[in-house]
């Protein structure tokens, strides 16, 4: 039913060495797949903590345009933000006309400007949360220290948050590593892109899938393996007391 | 608990028996290459293609369904039982004759490209430049054994619209597609405005088939038959060249 070797001939197709050339020739499947996930959660992440910070800010003005834009992205589905940005934009004469063209007319800038304005929605939300339930003990020990506002939003609030935040932000990564198949939508072959190029050439539509269900679910072990690894030396205080 | 067995047992003879008697084939077509084939405002399929599959399941004397599919997953689908048959304005070649069977072909019409008026194709016009295709359509194997060795690069698509879009946006620097497609869906459309065919006609057999015929699982051997002889009945009767007068001005069947 399931052919085995048709999907080990078609493996390196999803390792970037598609029609006989060596693996790793083209960035296509694996890498780029890596390579979208990994810029989009590096620059959602600079984002996110300004904007964590400005979302929980006293000024009702700055933390509402930040709930807007959370709201915004976190309540449309990621494909609609990137055909959205993909196909959309490109409709406007002025958005060609600017500089600003030469990198959206390129799917890929596309796709990691979607992904990155997604995540760091969703993680602005967690660090945010994660800010506010700081310990009232950790502020006023701060405070007793004299510490001025800026010192100690530095020095004892955002780090605490950030490593408390680190459990919901690995659920974030994985989600995110998923998301990506969306880019093989505009034109991308990334794992999921690749997959159905060989779908559509073979007829087959088990083998192709499955391979890339099975890098999917590695890459996820993967992540899960190395936020626990982070998990044990940066929030090792809050672990239970073993004796 | 005897009663809703019962109940339940008369809803699948009724089932069943509707389904004895009156036979209902279900035809595949592409979701969106006009004039061939798009979705109307009440989500029924409307187009050259779907008026081909009614006539032929009238002169069949069947009842018929239409219904919209993504080019790159037809076959897949016909084989797994979702359809009786694809009619996506498929060409006839021997890769997809390894999957399924053709009928006779229903048409046969060359692919061009749409480029920007006034570009001039030739060899050297490839590289670097960005062509449009659909995924797994026989003008991305033509391109990928011809143009890619001169430089170009090809850019997959789902749907045909999809890369009149980039195309209309620079983001490739042509589209290559069946001409009737090109000609109806962009270039008559005020989103043409501005471009135009380039370059020859490709028809070369070898990659595009003998027309475009419908498909139909390997073992239903019976239905091909019943197919082709409705196709020979509707050129015979005249009710082809009505269908193809509403939505070309010239002959599409081909020598």
């Amino acid at each position: 039913m399931i052919d085995v070797q048709f999907m080990l001939d078609k493996l390196p197709a999803f390792l970037g060495g598609g029609d006989g050339q060596p693996v790793f020739s083209v960035t296509d499947g694996l890498v780029l797949t890596l390579e979208l996930l990994g810029i989009s959660l590096f620059f959602g992440l600079c984002l996110a903590v300004p904007l964590g910070l400005m979302r929980v800010s006293r000024n009702r003005f700055v933390s509402g345009a930040v709930w807007l834009y959370t709201y915004v992205f976190r309540g449309t589905p990621l494909l609609v933000q990137l055909f959205i940005i993909y196909y959309g934009l490109s409709q406007f004469e002025a958005v060609r006309e600017s500089w600003a063209w030469a990198y959206l007319r390129e799917a890929y800038v596309c796709a990691i400007i979607a992904f990155t304005l997604n995540t760091a929605a969703y993680t602005t939300e967690i660090i945010a949360g994660q800010i506010r339930n700081t310990h009232w003990g950790e502020i006023e020990a701060a405070k007793a220290m004299g510490m001025s506002k800026g010192l100690m939003m530095r020095r004892i609030v955002v780090p605490s948050a950030l490593r408390r935040a680190l459990p919901a932000y690995s659920n974030e990564v994985v989600m995110m590593m998923q998301s990506t198949s969306v880019a093989g939508l505009v034109t991308l072959a990334d794992l999921t892109g690749v997959a159905r190029r060989v779908f559509s050439d073979s007829y087959l539509p088990f083998e192709p899938f499955l391979t890339a269900a099975a890098f999917y679910l590695a890459l996820t072990f993967l992540f899960v393996w190395l936020f626990k690894l982070a998990e044990r030396r940066w929030l090792a205080y809050l672990a239970p007391r073993k004796h | 608990m005897k009663k809703p067995s019962l109940l339940l047992g008369a809803l699948a003879l009724a089932l069943f028996s509707a389904g004895v008697h009156a036979e209902t084939l279900r035809f595949a077509t592409d979701a969106s290459y006009p004039p061939f084939s798009k979705q109307g405002p009440d989500g029924k399929m409307i187009g050259f293609d779907p008026d081909i599959a009614q006539a032929l399941c009238a002169a069949m004397k069947v009842s018929c369904e239409v219904l919209p599919q993504d080019f790159d997953g037809a076959i897949p689908a016909l084989n797994a039982r979702k359809y009786d048959a694809v009619i996506a304005s498929m060409n006839i070649t021997d890769e997809r004759k390894k999957a399924v069977n053709f009928t006779d072909k229903y048409y046969n019409m060359p692919s061009r490209l749409v480029g920007k008026a006034g570009i001039t194709v030739n060899d050297a016009w490839f590289k670097g430049r960005k062509i449009g295709v659909l995924r797994s359509s026989i003008q991305e194997k033509y391109a990928r054994d011809h143009w890619v060795k001169l430089g170009a690069t090809l850019v997959s698509y789902g749907k045909a619209p999809e890369s009149f879009l980039d195309l209309k946006s620079g983001r490739i620097d042509a589209s290559f597609v069946d001409a009737a497609v090109g000609d109806t869906d962009f270039l008559k459309t005020p989103n043409g405005k501005g471009f135009a065919f380039a370059g020859p006609e490709y028809n070369d057999a070898k990659y595009f088939g003998e027309g475009a015929g419908i498909a139909v699982r390997k073992a239903d051997t019976a239905l091909l038959a019943r197919l082709n002889k409705a196709l020979k009945d509707i050129r015979a009767n005249g009710t082809y060249d009505k269908i193809q007068k509403k939505y070309f001005s010239f002959d599409i069947y081909g020598k």
